[in-house]
């Protein structure tokens, strides 16, 4: 792209000429204030916060939005444009319920309440009639409109990236707001709880629900025997709700966080990582060998199953019948360790940290029981952990590390590395070549199937055994890998899918980072670069050599794929009619 | 679909026209809006089946279809009645008294805006401006044009459309 020349508040630059003016500005370090943006998500500058003068321009220009051209002398900040933009702000806070301090944005990732500060805006001088709504809470989601600027970040999301599109701007004018059809709640949606319109929202109109409150229950009542396990994600992402930099594992300070709460023992969804490879591992070979069907897809993503239930209920018998790790958790803690401890399975209470929304309509599927004890309890957040561990006063960064309890605290790195795009196919590539040869092979790191490439191909193979696999983060991707399947254009033998664009480690119940830092950084390169920095440092790295997992084949559960592996770890799926008729 | 009299012959012929509609936009720029005025041209409104059949055969979310239909008063989600009163609350009309109009209808037919009898005869919109301000307010019933209503006309109006 040629070079043009421009002029910014005064300072001569040339930049390439796909610029838009807000990145332009951003180039010679000047800012330019932005709402509704968010980069290759959202990008309609709807909201014109980020207004700029043109010189010779008839009115001010979005700059989000507004290429650069030859010539172009752009004033960020005059008299007029800082005028626009504070009137702008006052108008959408005019319509916004200003309860901030009871609103779990405000003290931390409020963009709308961090703008009204950097624009000096110290009184809202216009009153008037606002509209009211009332919230929709669902297992997973919670939307609030009273809260929400209408700034689409959620629309696009949801339709242009997830290709889900159960959520649009409903009505017109004063009267517009963000539903879905017919005034329908998202649970009679095809929604399928990912979370990501969660992590884009720049308020509090977006949350999970919340069920921090259930676990401080079962923690306080004396008969519970309380377990929590945390995913592998959670640790890369907890230290941000505590200021601590984008990429910081704390794996150990979270183990002792976990332990002031006062949850009795404190398991590692790693483990159970390395069980689902062992499960899946053997199912894929078996499938292969026997003239299974193929490709077989990943089961680990409860975004990804359900949308493969709404949109693609052709594919479910290619889902692997494995449970989720955290869901093979819970069984083998109400079976397995209950027995082992010495405690009524009916006692326990199991609660899982998850970077997941999901997680928690997953846990609360029907299916998810063994003896009629669900196999989890509780479903929270890494945000809910964080709200938990400043409940009660912890000082977070300053804590000393700790390790997993015993029997589930070892992991390999393979189970680590689930928590990113391409992570659980690595994993059981690592575990698949060495069953298949029959000896330990070197192919440990699979450079081709990390980074954030939307569709990733890899190719091994093991004596006469070709293994060909396919990687796919974002449900966009998803659906454009599996039409890709559909018409013939791609043969491969295993799919691994994650809902969330990037894996668990950009999920929808991950810290929130404002788009100020997600317009110009990686946030996701750094979070996934923490779990790959933990694998290499890893004794163990492929899952078959846990020795926690191998002591469980050998006292319990006999061999993988064996009649009470099913029994306790794994599921079934069924079609998902999109909307559903309601009364 | 849409109709009570699930699969007779005439809501079968409804739904075969709807897909020739669809058919004939789908590969088109911009197909939504042509083939939601056509759909309403064969249905009368725009129900739920409707705009879901619509999503499905031109390959959108059906929030796509929902948030065009509830942004264009042109487009209702409930069914008509055989004689559409619209009242215009264009500034004009507003101004000479059309919202006490309005509220002669409602009182009269027992329905709010936006709603049709039970025995589908009237339904009541408020519209736009239509052009006649000279004569506001003004009232329109299906094609014909009422001009300096007063809310004591209201009655005798209606009685036009009285049937044997």
């Amino acid at each position: 792209m040629r070079n043009v020349n421009i002029t910014i508040d005064g300072i001569k630059t040339s930049v390439p000429g796909n610029y838009t003016i807000l990145e332009a500005a951003k180039a010679v370090n000047i800012f330019i204030p932005t709402l509704c943006y968010l980069r290759d998500v959202n990008e309609i500058g709807c909201c014109r916060m980020c207004l700029v003068e043109t010189k010779g321009g008839k009115a001010l220009q979005a700059a989000c939005v507004t290429p650069v051209a030859e010539g172009m002398e752009i004033y960020t900040h005059s008299p007029k444009v800082v005028e626009a933009r504070k009137v702008n702000l006052e108008l959408i806070l005019s319509n916004h319920v200003t309860r901030c301090q009871t609103c779990s944005r405000s003290w931390t990732s409020c963009e709308l309440q961090t703008l009204a500060n950097k624009l000096g805006v110290e009184a809202v001088r216009f009153e008037g009639e606002a509209t009211k709504h009332t919230q929709d809470i669902g297992v997973s989601i919670v939307r609030d409109n009273n809260k929400c600027i209408l700034c689409r970040r959620c629309v696009s999301v949801c339709k242009n990236v997830q290709t889900v599109g159960v959520i649009d701007a409903i009505g017109r004018g004063f009267h517009t707001e963000i539903g879905s059809p017919f005034d329908r709640k998202l649970a009679d949606t095809p929604c399928v709880n990912c979370g990501q319109c969660v992590n884009v929202c720049p308020v509090g109109a977006l949350h999970e629900k919340t069920d921090t409150d259930v676990v401080w229950n079962a923690l306080n009542d004396p008969e519970l025997h309380v377990v929590v396990q945390t995913a592998p994600a959670v640790r890369a992402a907890l230290g941000e709700s505590f200021g601590m930099p984008i990429g910081t594992a704390v794996t150990g300070k979270m183990v002792t966080a976990l332990r002031m709460i006062g949850f009795d023992k404190v398991f590692d969804t790693d483990t159970a990582a390395d069980l689902t490879i062992m499960e899946e591992s053997n199912e894929l070979i078996d499938r292969v060998r026997s003239g299974g069907k193929l490709p077989m897809i990943t089961s680990c993503s409860p975004g990804w199953i359900k949308f493969c239930e709404h949109y693609f209920p052709e594919y479910l018998d290619n889902l692997s019948t494995c449970k989720s790790p955290h869901m093979m958790f819970g069984s083998i803690i109400k079976t397995y360790y209950a027995k082992k401890a010495g405690i009524d399975p009916s006692k326990i209470f199991t609660v899982s940290v998850m970077p997941c929304t999901a997680k928690k309509f997953e846990a609360k599927r029907p299916e998810m029981e063994v003896d009629g004890l669900r196999d989890v309890d509780a479903v929270i957040t890494t945000r809910e952990l964080a709200s938990m561990i400043y409940d009660i006063g912890i000082d977070f960064p300053n804590l000393p590390d700790d390790v997993f309890d015993d029997p589930f605290g070892i992991a390999s790195g393979a189970g680590v590395i689930f928590g990113t795009t391409g992570g659980v196919m690595e994993a059981a590539l690592r575990t698949a070549t060495d069953i298949l040869s029959g000896s330990s092979t070197d192919n440990i790191e699979y450079e081709e199937i990390r980074g954030f490439e939307g569709i990733k191909v890899a190719e091994c193979t093991v004596g006469e055994v070709r293994l060909r696999a396919a990687v796919a983060h974002g449900l966009g991707n998803a659906r454009k890998l599996l039409n890709q399947i559909k018409a013939g254009e791609l043969e491969v033998d295993f799919i691994e899918i994650m809902a969330c664009p990037n894996g668990c480690i950009n999920g929808g119940g991950q810290p929130i980072q404002s788009s100020d830092i997600r317009n110009w950084s990686n946030v996701s390169q750094r979070r996934a670069e923490a779990l790959y920095s933990e694998d290499r440092n890893m004794y163990v790295r492929k899952s078959h050599n846990n020795p926690a997992v191998k002591r469980l084949y050998k006292d319990y559960l006999g061999m993988a794929g064996g009649t009470l592996s099913h029994k306790l770890l794994h599921t079934h799926y069924h079609e998902r009619e999109k909307y559903p008729e309601i009364d | 679909m849409a109709n009570e009299c699930n699969g007779c012959e005439q809501a079968l012929a409804m739904e075969k026209a709807l897909d020739e509609v669809i058919a004939r936009y789908k590969d088109t720029k911009g197909p939504l809006i042509p083939v939601l005025h056509e759909a309403q041209a064969i249905y009368g409104y725009l129900p739920f089946e409707v705009q879901l059949r619509i999503a499905e055969g031109l390959d959108l979310p059906l929030a796509d279809v929902y948030g065009v239909v509830s942004f264009y008063t042109g487009f209702t989600t409930k069914p008509k009645g055989k004689y559409r009163i619209s009242v215009c609350m264009g500034t004009a009309c507003y101004v000479k008294g059309a919202e006490a109009i309005l509220d002669k209808f409602t009182t009269t037919l027992g329905i709010n805006v936006g709603d049709c009898t039970e025995d589908g005869k009237f339904s009541l919109d408020a519209c736009r401006c239509v052009g006649a301000c000279g004569l506001a307010p003004v009232v329109m019933i299906n094609d014909d044009v009422y001009g300096n209503v007063i809310p004591e006309n209201v009655e005798n109006i209606l009685k036009n459309y009285e049937e044997a």
